[in-house]
């Protein structure tokens, strides 16, 4: 049986020289998401704003959401959204935070469901108070951060201090650009955001370190070859298997999208962005570049220096192949 | 790297095979796993938003449990000093403290010794931590009182434990199957009852203080003069329709002597009523104040309300009587619920309700199930497709995987949420990733010139360094995820992590003795990837 050959042996593709053009774009593309971030903001959902959500079906097939508009207006409740949620007879219904503390968004939901009464199966009810939604707020963007340290000090101690900076910019980089893709589809924004947000943050990582891996290794056999050659080398041998892992995990999030339901709908739309989209192309072209940056193998760059025989003379050519000698433990 | 003793091959085996057994009770209905050895009844819990229920975060109103410890320190100021006979003036809360003025300079020392005995000291858990409940401080004619922060801590842990068992006791009274009733950080509860698709009566009953007090009506003035001369000893309070009343500060009777309560009928009108029953020294001290005060009217208080405002016709001597007051039979049962459960130390407020319905939870399981056997299928297809025979050896690693996760779920008694579905899909595209690391390991060991068996013995070796590395970065994603999410987030942590340990494990020993026992059998020449 021929077995599928996405990534034809032996690549050589220039990865470094891109450099040139992606560290613009990143560059550019960041400030915009910072800018949306800012200025178009986030669908921050209650978890957060706190508010009032309430999914409800309908008896009637379709939902005459204009009839309902009318009705849950007239409690003058302050703003509120009627959305249809996957079926045509189910409603989301978001009612914003009411002045009056915790106690007054009970009273909001209970005016609701008197005045839709019987015309309504309830779904799900949630209601968040303005004291705990400030809280998880700040324990969302704490744990973000705690996160993205640990993974730093962690990374220092395996690799050097370069790798870790270098993969924290890389990671930080994703998560911005993945911010502002949320707040470009206006995709809503609660507590599965902050877990979709760091499961990117861990594959984006983990996707790095198996580059920074194999660069670490390469540093260590071929002690002459310039940092770009070095660089591509290791991209290059580790392409397939970034490839073939990508269309794995494409696989699944494609399955939790399609089939997994509304419930989760925008958790993997933002995971399919981040760590499909972003991720891997941030490991390729700026997590690998920046270390040039940061001075790694600094003094090879020129690779003007006497090549050690025999694999870095042709670096590119060979440099996948490990040498036989150290190869066996 | 493909060498394993026979013990240590066994053990591997051993250990993946009981892990899966973990799994099995998950696949029985709950009537026959009940009959099993409890060891091994073990199985996952499905979280509210898979098969419904309500969720409420209830939280403790600290600065009421703050202003009862100023209100219970005044009142004990005032009987210290009358104790001593010591005159004074100006007594009354300031901020965060009690102050009042001494009349006599000769009383100084006395008054500030007396008051200083109100302060006790602290225990800790181990003995006496050498911090007292109170500052006591003098400055000329005035004392100044202040409880100190760890007495106000540990007064409201006491509340909020308190809290906890009233709540406890008041759910199980409204008969809810399962609930689970658990503190949140310092002064939250959190009540969960699966299965509950209406929770405004639990709602309801939880919102409520009860804190029930018999006490005398003041007839001197009426409440309107009341309102313009603020007597000290009597407050105007109202019932349900509005009715203003003057009602005596002091408390003849309190709902903490009550013994028991149940709803009734009353014999002549026929309205529901609540029933009660004092204890002993209840009964004492409610049959004395009814004997000093035959032909005056008393009030029955909730929670600063007045219930209703009877005369008291003749000495109540046996200890029980009856509560009516415009009841209809639930109210009368709910009053007769928190009478017999008890007050509450402080006023809860529900700060978080998540209640999700049956039909929405079944379709999440479906969902879930879905996405789970679509990402499934996919994955095991790619993998046959790239790697071939090595595909199957990971599809076999993966789906032992899975059924470990399941194991440990089960062992922990971890709760499973449709994010922690999502997790374990996930967890399938981490564990074939460090199939494929291997693979691609050696297909390059391959590309270098190795023989089959060096090449294949070089990438496990290689590869497994890179697995380790990244699963750690991930794990430590979990991790903090875990520790600061709640509910369903959590719900997808624990998924996330466990499913990292598992694929560690897969990785480092049973896909490696799959493909050393394969070796061993068929001596290859060539790798087939």
């Amino acid at each position: 049986m021929r077995l599928l050959r996405i990534v034809p042996d032996n690549t050589k593709f220039d990865f470094m020289r891109f450099r040139r053009i992606s560290f613009p774009v990143s560059a550019m593309l960041s400030i915009v998401a910072i800018c949306l971030f800012f200025f178009h903001g986030l669908n921050f959902g209650i978890d957060f704003v706190g508010g009032t959500l309430i999914e409800v079906q309908t008896k009637e097939n379709p939902a005459d959401l204009a009839k309902m508009r009318t009705t849950i207006g007239g409690l003058h409740l302050g703003d509120f959204q009627l959305q249809e949620f996957g079926a045509p007879d189910d409603v989301l219904i978001r009612i914003s935070e009411q002045p009056g503390g915790d106690a007054a968004q009970q009273a909001a939901v209970q005016k609701v469901q008197e005045a839709l009464g019987d015309t309504v199966t309830y779904r799900r009810v949630e209601v968040v108070g303005p004291s705990v939604s400030t809280e998880l707020l700040s324990y969302g963007t704490i744990g973000l951060v705690l996160a993205i340290f640990a993974i730093l000090i962690y990374l220092w101690f395996r690799f050097e201090w370069q790798f870790a900076l270098g993969a924290m910019i890389a990671n930080v980089h994703d998560i911005v650009l993945t911010v502002g893709f949320m707040s470009l589809t206006h995709i809503d924004f609660d507590l599965t955001s902050i877990a979709a947000l760091l499961t990117i943050l861990g594959y984006s990582l983990n996707d790095t370190v198996v580059i920074y891996d194999r660069i670490r290794e390469m540093l260590r056999r071929y002690k002459r070859m310039s940092m770009p050659d070095l660089l591509n080398a290791s991209v290059n041998a580790t392409l397939s298997r970034s490839i073939v892992t990508h269309v794995t995990v494409a696989m699944s999030l494609l399955a939790l999208l399609l089939f997994g339901g509304q419930a989760i709908h925008s958790f993997t739309a933002t995971m399919m962005f981040g760590v499909v989209l972003v991720g891997t192309y941030t490991s390729v072209f700026i997590a690998s570049p920046i270390l040039i940056y940061l001075g790694v193998g600094v003094g090879r760059m020129g690779g003007a220096e006497e090549p050690e025989p025999p694999a870095a003379a042709t670096p590119v050519k060979s440099a996948p192949a490990p040498q036989r000698a150290r190869a066996r433990r | 790297m493909l060498f394993f003793t026979r013990w240590k091959a066994a053990a591997i085996l051993l250990t993946a095979l009981i892990v899966c057994l973990f799994a099995v009770p998950n696949f029985f209905p709950d009537r026959m796993v009940q009959k099993w050895p409890s060891w091994a009844q073990r199985h996952i819990v499905l979280g509210l938003d898979l098969q419904g229920g309500s969720s409420l975060l209830l939280e403790v109103d600290t600065n009421s449990v703050r202003k009862e410890v100023l209100q219970t320190l005044s009142e004990d100021v005032l009987h210290t000093l009358r104790e001593a006979r010591i005159q004074f003036t100006g007594r009354g809360i300031s901020g965060n403290g009690v102050q009042v003025h001494i009349t006599r300079d000769t009383d100084y020392d006395n008054a500030l010794s007396k008051l200083r005995g109100l302060s006790q000291p602290l225990s800790g858990y181990a003995g006496t931590t050498g911090q007292r409940s109170l500052d006591v401080t003098q400055n000329g004619d005035l004392i100044t009182l202040t409880p100190t922060d760890p007495a106000i801590t540990e007064r409201i842990r006491q509340a909020v434990d308190q809290s906890i068992e009233i709540v406890q006791r008041r759910v199980n009274e409204l008969g809810l199957v399962e609930p689970s009733i658990q503190r949140e950080g310092t002064d939250r509860i959190l009540v969960q009852v699966p299965g509950l698709q209406d929770p405004t009566r639990l709602k309801e009953i939880l919102g409520k203080t009860a804190k029930l007090d018999f006490r005398m009506v003041d007839q001197s003035m009426t409440p309107d003069q009341a309102a313009q001369a603020h007597p000290t000893e009597s407050e105007v309070l109202e019932d349900e329709k509005g009715v203003k009343y003057l009602i005596e500060k002091r408390v003849l009777v309190s709902g903490a002597d009550l013994v028991d309560a149940q709803p009734g009928f009353d014999q002549r009108t026929n309205e529901p009523i609540v029933q009660f029953r004092f204890n002993s020294s209840g009964a004492r001290k409610f049959a004395e104040a009814t004997q000093a005060n035959v032909g005056k009217p008393f009030a029955i208080v909730l929670d600063n309300k007045v219930v209703s405002a009877p005369v008291i016709r003749e000495p109540i001597l046996g200890g029980s009587g009856q509560i009516s007051g415009n009841f209809n039979v639930q109210l009368a049962n709910d009053l007769a619920i928190l009478l017999r459960a008890g007050a509450l130390p402080a006023p809860l407020t529900i700060v978080e309700e998540r209640t999700v319905g049956p039909g929405l939870g079944q379709d999440s399981i479906n969902a879930g199930e879905h996405a789970a056997y679509a990402g499934a299928a996919l994955v095991v297809i790619f993998m046959l497709a790239t790697y071939g025979l090595f595909g199957l050896f990971a599809n076999v690693a993966v789906a032992i995987n899975v059924a470990m996760i399941f194991g440990v779920l089960s062992l922990l008694g971890a709760t499973l949420t449709l994010p922690g579905i999502a997790g374990i899909v996930l967890t399938v595209g981490i564990a074939v990733d460090s199939n494929v690391l291997i693979y691609e390991r050696i297909r390059e060991e391959v590309r270098a010139g190795r023989t089959a068996i060096n090449a294949i013995d070089a990438g496990f070796s290689r590869a497994l360094a890179t697995i380790l590395d990244s699963n750690i970065t991930t794990f430590i994603a979990a991790a903090v995820l875990f520790y600061i999410g709640t509910g369903p987030v959590r719900g997808f942590a624990v998924t996330l992590g466990v499913g990292i340990l598992t694929t560690l494990f897969t990785a480092f020993t049973l896909t490696r003795l799959i493909v050393a026992y394969w070796v061993r059998m068929w001596r290859p020449r060539v790798v087939p990837i």
